[in-house]
C-alpha cells in the first residue's frame, strides 16, 4: 500500500475543495492507503473545533474525527492558523500543528502528493 | 541517503490572492525539513513562474509602505540567498511587455549568491519533469 500526501489551501466555507479533500482521503483510507492532510493558508479553517453545521455550508468536523480515528493524519499550518485567530485551544482533538516544513517532510516520502491551492 | 524534488510553480499574480506568498514560504520551508527526516535525507525546492504569476517578480514592490506587509519581491530574494533554483518563464515576461531590468533578477543586499533565471517555457518545463512532486500555486 502507498501513501498519499495531499495539502489543501482552500478555504472550508467558500469552496469544496476541503470536501473532496476528506472525501478522497476517506476513499484512499478504505483501499488500505496511509494518507496525509496536510492544511494551510484559508484551509487551517477545518481545525477548528465546535463548528455549527448547517446544510449551507460545508461541515467536515464530523468525518474528519471518523477518518482521524482511523488514521488519517491531519495538520494545520501553525502560522496560517494563528494569523486567522485560530488558537491551539480552539483546534479540533486529533489535529496537529506544526510550520510548513511538515508538509514537505511529508511530501518526502510520499508516493503521490495532490496539492490543492487556495482561492 | 535520498532527495525528494519539488516544484513549486506560480501561476497567479501577486496580492490578489494568498497562493503566491505561500508557494514561497512553503518552498522556503525546505531549508528546514531536515527534522522530519533522516539524516542524509533532502528535499529540494524549485520555483517557477509562469502565466500571471511573472508579475510577482516585478521590482520595487512597495507592501510594507502600502500595507505593512512583507513584500512577494522580498520572498524571492529570500529564496535567493537560500539558493533556490527561481525560474521566470521569458515567453510570459514578454507577453506583458516586461524585461529583466523591470524584475527582481538578484539580491545582493541579502547576501544572495544565485539569481533569478529568466527561461523559455520549454526549460521550466524540463524543470518539471525532473521533480518528484509538481505543486501549483
Amino acid at each position: 500500500m502507498g501513501k498519499l500526501t495531499i495539502g489543501c489551501f482552500a478555504s472550508l466555507v467558500g469552496s469544496t475543495n476541503l470536501d473532496f479533500a476528506v472525501k478522497l482521503s476517506a476513499a484512499a483510507m478504505e483501499k488500505g492507503h496511509k494518507v496525509d492532510l496536510w492544511v494551510s493558508g484559508n484551509g487551517t479553517m477545518i481545525s477548528i473545533k465546535d463548528q455549527r453545521p448547517f446544510k449551507d455550508y460545508s461541515s467536515l468536523e464530523k468525518p474528519l474525527k471518523e477518518l482521524m480515528a482511523k488514521g488519517l493524519n491531519v495538520t494545520a499550518c501553525e502560522a496560517c492558523a494563528e494569523s486567522r485567530g485560530y488558537h491551539a485551544d480552539h483546534t479540533l482533538e486529533g489535529v496537529k500543528r506544526f510550520s510548513m516544513d511538515w508538509y514537505l517532510g511529508s511530501a518526502f516520502d510520499a508516493d503521490r502528493l495532490l496539492h490543492i491551492g487556495g482561492e | 541517503m535520498a532527495t525528494t524534488k519539488l516544484g513549486f510553480i506560480v501561476q497567479r499574480p501577486g496580492y490578489k490572492s494568498e497562493n503566491p506568498k505561500l508557494a514561497l514560504t512553503h518552498a522556503i520551508a525546505s531549508q528546514s525539513v531536515e527534522i522530519y527526516l533522516q539524516d542524509g535525507d533532502i528535499v529540494t525546492a524549485d520555483i517557477a513562474f509562469v502565466g500571471d504569476g511573472v508579475l510577482n517578480c516585478i521590482k520595487d514592490q512597495k507592501a510594507v509602505e502600502n500595507y505593512d506587509l512583507n513584500s512577494t519581491e522580498s520572498h524571492i530574494k529570500m529564496s535567493l540567498l537560500l539558493d533556490l533554483n527561481v525560474l521566470v518563464c521569458k515567453e510570459d515576461l514578454d507577453r506583458f511587455g516586461l524585461k529583466e531590468e523591470n524584475i527582481v533578477i538578484d539580491a545582493p543586499e541579502f547576501g544572495a549568491d544565485v539569481e533569478v533565471k529568466v527561461v523559455p517555457y520549454a526549460e521550466i518545463a524540463t524543470m518539471m519533469e525532473e521533480m518528484n512532486h509538481l505543486l501549483f500555486f
